[in-house]
């Protein structure tokens, strides 16, 4: 069967959680090779790769990545050049989708981006996505080259399906054009303790109708009580109420939980981009003509600052 | 220095529009505009302006005949001219084909900083900016919340917000830069702007001129191709209930049927 390369991340000893997506995604396509680059990704990482199916690690044994990411697009351009594979798989992610777009042009292939499924189909790969604020499905298929596929987080389950890699080695001498995009710093982001935004089952988000950042409280312990992640729209992250990573939308992330939850925003449609595929919608908001109350399946037309609380003392007290 | 934008002319998203059966997107009864995000691109080249008057700023466009509304827009904000490739063998290409054009044209503009958006919000891909950087053998530092621009050291630095970190990315001019919508608000085209863009200099460049192939764009050289759309069905409305003292407990009761609680 044809290899499917899978690029795949490690932080600390661990591989990520979107790279064991990419490789379930990857088995129902052919034989997936994951290529991890970076400093020694170490036996625990090697392991989950091959529980989850990749019959093939190839390791690049380079650190100059973190700096000079750009060299993603040799590192796989190489390998597409030498084993001729049936697919290229990414995360689409700004850092992926830079990767997709420059690898594409230098192998003449198309490129799809923002996938929610990647099926095998008669002639390839089939890629699903969504178009216009989600309101569409949209499916579809690379002609030309190599397919190249961004798939976006979250867009299935990992599931293992464990085999025996083989290890192969490689190395990278940087081109010129990989040299010059730099990364001079780079800050992890903490984590909150909270659920990842785009993989908890329930989000809750606070809009410009929380009135300050003081109140951005109000939406936390919501979330804590029902075991969420927070979300913000973008007035809220605008008016430095929230941090960017937490905008759920059309230029923050796209969010499809069980739960979404949304207080004090209106629902403009750059918003519903992020959430309107999420299973239950509810909304509280003070206006009764609010475009939100279009989608929600609860909504309270009423002060948050009235029912929030009266909620979390109801949870409370049916707890107890 | 030489500035060039990339701008495109895009459905109002808050037309919503659809598709067609041949899968194009519908712009029958949809307003077009100058791209949202494209604005926040032009409002980056002209801060670099206002620091650095002697700064030339062309904005450049691929699209049929409307787009250049998108032209205009851009000019009545700021900057100084303005190229539109325009050719019917364009139409229905795909990213690479459109990056293909876009380079041609920068190719003959030879700017010092090539300045886009993260995305078309036209369900864009955000890959046009990376694929112009391929084309033409430049640095790209792509989804910049922050730009800073140093005409003098001949250096372009940015913060980007990435999936799992903030970092901090620099190149060499030239280069290809595509900003968010993080950069800062883009300024509103003043009257005196807009009557003085009606006499700043348009110019429209066909393939011929661009000496690219026709063959090389449009539909029949898409190297995707799209096989089914649906309309997810609309959400309906479920119940909105004015709170009268209770809606935090009917709230509750909603979310433990559910089984949320
Ligand atoms: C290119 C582009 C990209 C964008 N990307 C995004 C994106 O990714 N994400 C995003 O969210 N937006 C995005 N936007 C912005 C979007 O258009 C809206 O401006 C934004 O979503 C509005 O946020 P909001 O609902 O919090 O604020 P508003 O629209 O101001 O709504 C606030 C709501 O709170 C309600 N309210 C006020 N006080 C109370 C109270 N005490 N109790 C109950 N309700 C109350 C009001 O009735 C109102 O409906 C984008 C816009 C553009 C042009
Ligand atoms: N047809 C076009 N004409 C000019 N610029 C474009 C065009 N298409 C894309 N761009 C530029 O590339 C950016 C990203 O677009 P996209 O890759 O389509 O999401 C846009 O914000 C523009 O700056």
């Amino acid at each position: 069967m044809a290899e499917i390369l899978v690029l795949v991340g490690h932080v600390a000893g661990q591989v990520r959680k979107p790279s064991l997506e990419l490789l379930t995604l990857a088995r129902g396509l052919g034989t997936p090779v994951a290529v991890c680059a970076g400093a020694d990704p170490g036996v625990e990482a090697l392991e989950t790769l091959g529980r989850y199916g990749a019959r093939r690690i190839h390791l690049v044994e380079t650190e100059e990545l973190e700096e000079y990411p750009v060299g993603w697009v040799q590192i796989l351009a190489d390998m597409a050049a030498e084993t001729a594979p049936e697919a290229i798989l990414l995360e689409s992610t700004p850092e992926g989708k830079e990767i997709a777009a420059r690898l594409a042009v230098r192998l003449g292939s198309g490129v799809l981006t923002d996938a929610v499924d990647v099926r095998q189909g008669p002639s390839g790969p089939v890629v699903t996505q969504w178009a216009f604020a989600a309101g569409f499905t949209v499916t579809s298929r690379v002609t030309r080259g190599v397919p190249v596929i961004a798939v976006k987080p979250n867009a299935v389950a990992p599931s293992p399906a464990p085999v025996e890699p083989s290890i192969s080695r490689g190395g990278l001498a940087l081109d010129e054009a990989s040299l010059r995009t730099r990364v001079a710093s780079r800050a992890v982001r903490q984590s909150t303790g909270r659920p990842q935004l785009t993989e908890a089952e329930v989000v809750v988000s606070g809009g410009r109708g929380l009135g300050g950042a003081e109140h951005f409280g109000l939406v936390e312990r919501l979330a804590d009580a029902l075991g969420g992640a927070v979300g913000a729209s973008r007035a809220a992250v605008d008016a430095g109420w929230y941090p960017h990573a937490y905008q759920v939308g059309q230029t923050g992330v796209t969010v499809s939980p069980q739960l979404y939850l949304a207080i004090g925003i209106s629902g403009a449609i750059q918003h519903r981009a992020g959430m309107q595929t999420s299973k239950t919608i509810v909304a509280v908001n003070r206006d009764p003509e609010a475009p939100i109350f279009e989608l929600a399946d609860h909504g309270v037309v009423g002060d948050l600052f009235a029912v929030v609380p009266q909620l979390l003392d109801e949870i409370a007290r049916r707890r107890d | 220095m030489k500035i060039v934008v990339c701008v495109k002319h895009v459905p109002d998203m808050a037309s919503e529009p659809g598709f067609t059966t041949d899968h194009r997107v519908d712009r029958a009864g949809v307003q077009g505009r100058l791209s949202e995000l494209d604005e926040h691109a032009v409002e980056q080249a002209l801060r670099v302006v206002d620091a650095a008057p002697d700064t030339h700023l062309t904005y450049l466009t691929v699209g049929p005949a409307a787009a250049a509304e998108a032209l205009r827009r851009a000019l009545a904000m700021g900057g100084n001219a303005a190229v539109h490739v325009s050719d019917d063998a364009i139409a229905g290409s795909d990213a690479p084909a459109t990056a293909l054009v876009l380079a041609a044209a920068l190719r003959r503009l030879e700017p010092d900083l090539v300045l886009c958006a993260m995305a078309s919000t036209d369900g864009g891909t955000s890959l046009v900016p990376a694929m112009l950087a391929e084309h033409l053998a430049l640095p790209q530092l792509t989804f910049a919340a922050e730009l800073t621009v140093e005409p003098a050291a001949t250096t372009v630095r940015v913060r980007r917000d990435g999936s799992q970190a903030t970092e901090h990315l620099e190149s060499p001019l030239p280069a290809v830069v595509s900003v968010t919508d993080r950069t800062g608000e883009a300024r509103y085209p003043s009257f005196k702007g807009i009557m003085a863009a009606k006499k700043k200099p348009l110019e429209t460049w066909s393939l011929a001129d661009l000496e690219v192939p026709a063959e090389q764009v449009g539909a029949a050289a898409a190297r995707t191709v799209v096989d089914g759309i649906t309309a997810r069905p609309a959400r309906t409305a479920g119940t909105a209930l004015p709170d009268e003292g209770e809606g935090g407990l009917r709230l509750a009761d909603f979310l433990s049927g559910q089984k949320f609680i």
